[in-house]
């Protein structure tokens, strides 16, 4: 206790913004473009992050304008196919994948473990100029005329039919999974290097838990789509017959590389929302998590089941039967870890003093989503009904419950949790709490009736459909309009209040985290003396002696 | 570090965000394991497919792999390996702090390094020649009528001589990355010697020599798979 010099101020009136922090400690563009502080770094990758998440929302919307009316009249079937690839790999390779770990794991995991930086400050700069290069290649096959391939570049459709521009966005993608495995490489070091004196293993926060893990797919699963990708740029290249069957090659072997990545890349985005989740959780209902160790140890299980599942994406592609029924087990048994993680928030919340703050609202519109996304999951593991619902919307509606319903909401949540600590300001409440009830809202109207599309039968991938399927297409489309409306809001107001937000102090919503402990927005260093872990996480006692003690010593 | 004096010597190369030195070399140190991880799923994608394309197209892949030509291979195994002991003993001379050993080493690891990517020059400058190059100059001629080229091999069947294609560029992603590997840790090498020249490394931090070390087995280990894998495997004597 002694060694802390960081008072906490219970009283957010009397708070002021401390003259001294990250943002201003440095001045000038060149100071952020070559900062090693992890905390600006994070800045850096939100700014960008946020950029590619509205250019891929702008597909969205056009993808779902498209689909207004059965027949293909807004575009062309080609140009839909470019708008539906780029929505994908915008969204997975430059938005989900890095949200999460590069913006709130990049600020907060050293400040967590009462570190002074990450491990390696210059290669996790390096890594926010590769995602910035992936972006950019990606974004310059757009301009060139896009892609069509699918975010899943599918072979040999890629590497010998389709005429577009697959290696300019083969290469961003390549580039990007870089920035990943850094970005995972430089977490997995720190947490295991740079823990200050009593942050034991199982006093980190549940947070830094489910970077860790996600860290571990990172590392171990990104390579494997790089390679993938880098067969495909030479089969293209010199029309080699590696995936081509027509020249010997295996299309499936493209696809076994390609989702032994792709798969784990959904826990790599999910993981990590999680983690945001059990901090909100904890905080707003005032208890440690239920069951910490089993909520900790479920993130690793995850991990690790996930690299047992990815044939689950081949079912009707021609594998044998029996690695079919192997593959539909095990992907049902990775349900078991993230019910666990369900249900321990559940038990959390249970005679918690909950209160319903924003990030909270979005805290529950994770559980509610991810559950939904989380047993049709299991619908698809299973093997006789994925073949019914396979590459239908209803398939689409699944893992957007799961990236989006999940996600994204976590990342919201998350967000607007730190928001206070990353730039010591306050953003209005009632308009936070509006625009998460209008994107749950927003959500549920868009995606509900996909599920029943899907069930019908409505194929994924197409610019027309039969017109019995209208009605249902249209209340998508105009869910897909009040979610954008959802998601517009938080940029308007949480720019307003970089401004003219009220001073957050220290600590606005009384958490426990170490993070919360110090001035926000944090200094440069961010600890003034080395932090001695002294209790668990989420220790409330812990927080109401030391609020007390400090009340009595400081006053 | 037993000395008081000693622990409060900051040397140039001390991060401030570390607490102490032993904690940035524990870092590094394992940060650079961390990142073979990474190499090793890396290559394991192409080991897999070569695995699975050898099963498969058995007769191409034995055929092909014996024009591959042994003899340099195998210098270059004795090459590579050479390279990878004065690599162990730089990291050897950094520890003990003795700085024209150091430069020594490191320069004949260079030279070795670049003997290696020689005779790997010479090796695909021949299959330029005999057109095994995957592409469309791609010739299965030799295969299909090995003893029209004076080659007392087995013909192969038009469509399986095919496959031979499929062996030559899995021969080329592998020893092309694995030669990309070569030239990336030369580049760094030569850097590592412009640094050791000054002192930087035997002043005691030694982590940039132990980690390009680490990297430098690394790639020598990649290699000591691939000569099996490629040269040997069903190798016999030509009748």
């Amino acid at each position: 206790m002694s060694a802390q010099t960081i008072v906490s101020l219970p009283d957010q009136s009397t708070a002021k913004m401390p003259k001294r922090h990250y943002i201003n400690n440095e001045h000038g563009l060149l100071s952020w473009l070559l900062t090693g502080d992890h905390k600006r770094i994070a800045i850096l990758y939100l700014i960008s992050i946020t950029f590619f998440f509205f250019i891929g929302g702008a597909f969205a919307g056009l993808i779902r304008l498209e689909l207004l009316t059965p027949q293909s009249d807004l575009v062309a079937a080609d140009t839909y196919n470019k708008f539906f690839t780029m929505h994908g790999i915008i969204m997975i390779f430059l938005f989900l994948v890095p949200s999460v770990p590069a913006t709130l794991g990049n600020f907060l995991i050293p400040i967590m473990l009462g570190a002074k930086d990450l491990a390696f400050p210059k290669i996790n700069l390096l890594s926010w100029y590769l995602y910035l290069a992936g972006g950019i290649f990606t974004l310059t096959a757009l301009v060139l005329g896009g892609v069509d391939t699918g975010w899943t570049f599918t072979t040999p459709l890629s590497t010998h039919y389709l005429n577009t521009h697959v290696i300019t966005t083969a290469l961003g993608i390549f580039v990007a999974g870089f920035s990943s495995i850094f970005t995972g490489l430089n977490f997995i070091v720190t947490i295991h290097r740079m823990r200050c004196p009593g942050m034991t293993w199982f006093k980190m926060p549940l947070f830094v838990w489910s970077h860790y893990a996600a860290s571990l797919l990172m590392v171990l699963g990104t390579p494997v789509l790089a390679i993938a990708l880098v067969l495909v740029l030479l089969e293209r290249l010199f029309g080699i017959g590696v995936f081509d069957p027509t020249k010997g090659g295996d299309p499936l072997l493209f696809q076994h590389l390609f989702w032994f990545y792709s798969h784990p890349a959904v826990y790599i985005m999910i993981l990590p929302g999680m983690g945001v989740i059990s901090e909100v959780i904890a905080t707003f209902s005032r208890k440690r998590v239920f069951g910490y160790s089993a909520v900790a140890f479920s993130s690793v299980a995850i991990a690790l089941f996930g690299f047992f599942v990815w044939e689950h994406h081949m079912f009707i592609m021609g594998v044998s039967n029996y690695s079919a029924l192997v593959f539909s087990l095990l992907t049902m048994l990775v349900a078991v870890p993230s019910a666990i993680k369900v249900f321990n928030w559940s038990f959390t919340l249970q005679k918690g003093s909950i209160t319903f703050e924003t990030p909270m609202l979005y805290a529950f519109a994770f559980i509610g989503l991810f559950t939904i996304g989380g047993l049709t999951g299991v619908f698809l593991g299973a093997l006789g009904m994925d073949i019914h619902l396979t590459e239908t919307y209803f398939i689409v509606a699944h893992f957007h419950y799961v990236m989006v319903g999940g996600m994204l909401m976590a990342f919201l949540a998350g967000i607007h949790f730190w928001w206070p600590k990353m730039t010591g300001r306050m953003y209005p409440e009632s308009l936070s709490k509006l625009s998460a009830v209008t994107s749950f809202i927003g959500f549920n109207l868009t995606f509900m009736p996909q599920f029943i599309l899907g069930y019908l039968g409505m194929p994924r991938r197409y610019a027309a459909y039969p017109p019995e399927f209208q009605v249902l297409n249209v209340l998508s489309t105009a869910g897909a309009t009040v979610l954008g409306v959802g998601f517009l809001l938080p940029l308007l107001y949480l720019g307003w209040s970089l401004k003219y937000g009220a001073i957050a102090g220290n600590n606005p919503w009384q958490a426990t985290g170490l993070e919360w402990q110090i001035q926000s927005p944090p200094p440069t260093e961010n600890f003034l003396e080395t932090p001695i872990m002294d209790h668990e996480a989420y220790d409330y006692e812990w927080l109401a002696n030391k609020t007390k003690h400090e009340v009595t010593t400081v006053g | 570090m037993g000395h008081e004096e000693h622990e409060h010597v900051v040397l140039p190369q001390h991060r401030h965000h570390f607490e102490t030195e032993e904690q940035q070399r524990e870092a590094g140190s394992f940060g650079m394991w961390l990142f073979l991880l990474t190499e090793i799923m890396f290559f394991g994608g192409m080991f897999f497919s070569y695995l699975l394309y050898r099963n498969w197209y058995y007769p191409a892949f034995a055929t092909a792999s014996n024009t591959l030509n042994i003899w340099e291979g195998a210098i270059n195994t004795a090459v590579l390996i050479t390279s990878g002991f004065c690599m162990a003993l730089g990291v050897y001379a950094a520890e003990v702090r003795k700085k024209g050993m150091l430069v020594t080493t490191l320069i004949l690891t260079t030279v070795f390094g670049l003997i290696f990517l020689g005779i790997k020059y010479d090796e695909y400058h021949e299959k330029y020649e005999l057109h095994h190059i995957p592409g469309n100059s791609f010739s299965v001629a030799q295969f299909v009528n090995p003893h029209a080229y004076g080659i007392q091999e087995e013909p192969l069947a038009p469509d399986m001589a095919q496959r031979t294609q499929i062996f030559f560029f899995l021969y080329f992603a592998m020893t092309g990355m694995h030669a990309l590997h070569m030239i990336i840790g030369i580049a760094l090498l030569l850097w590592l010697i412009k640094r050791a020249q000054r002192g930087d490394f035997t002043n005691g931090y030694v982590a940039p020599i132990e980690n390009f070390g680490l990297y430098w087995h690394f790639v020598d280990i990649v290699w000591l798979f691939l000569f099996p894998l490629l040269y040997l495997i069903n190798r016999h004597p030509l009748h």
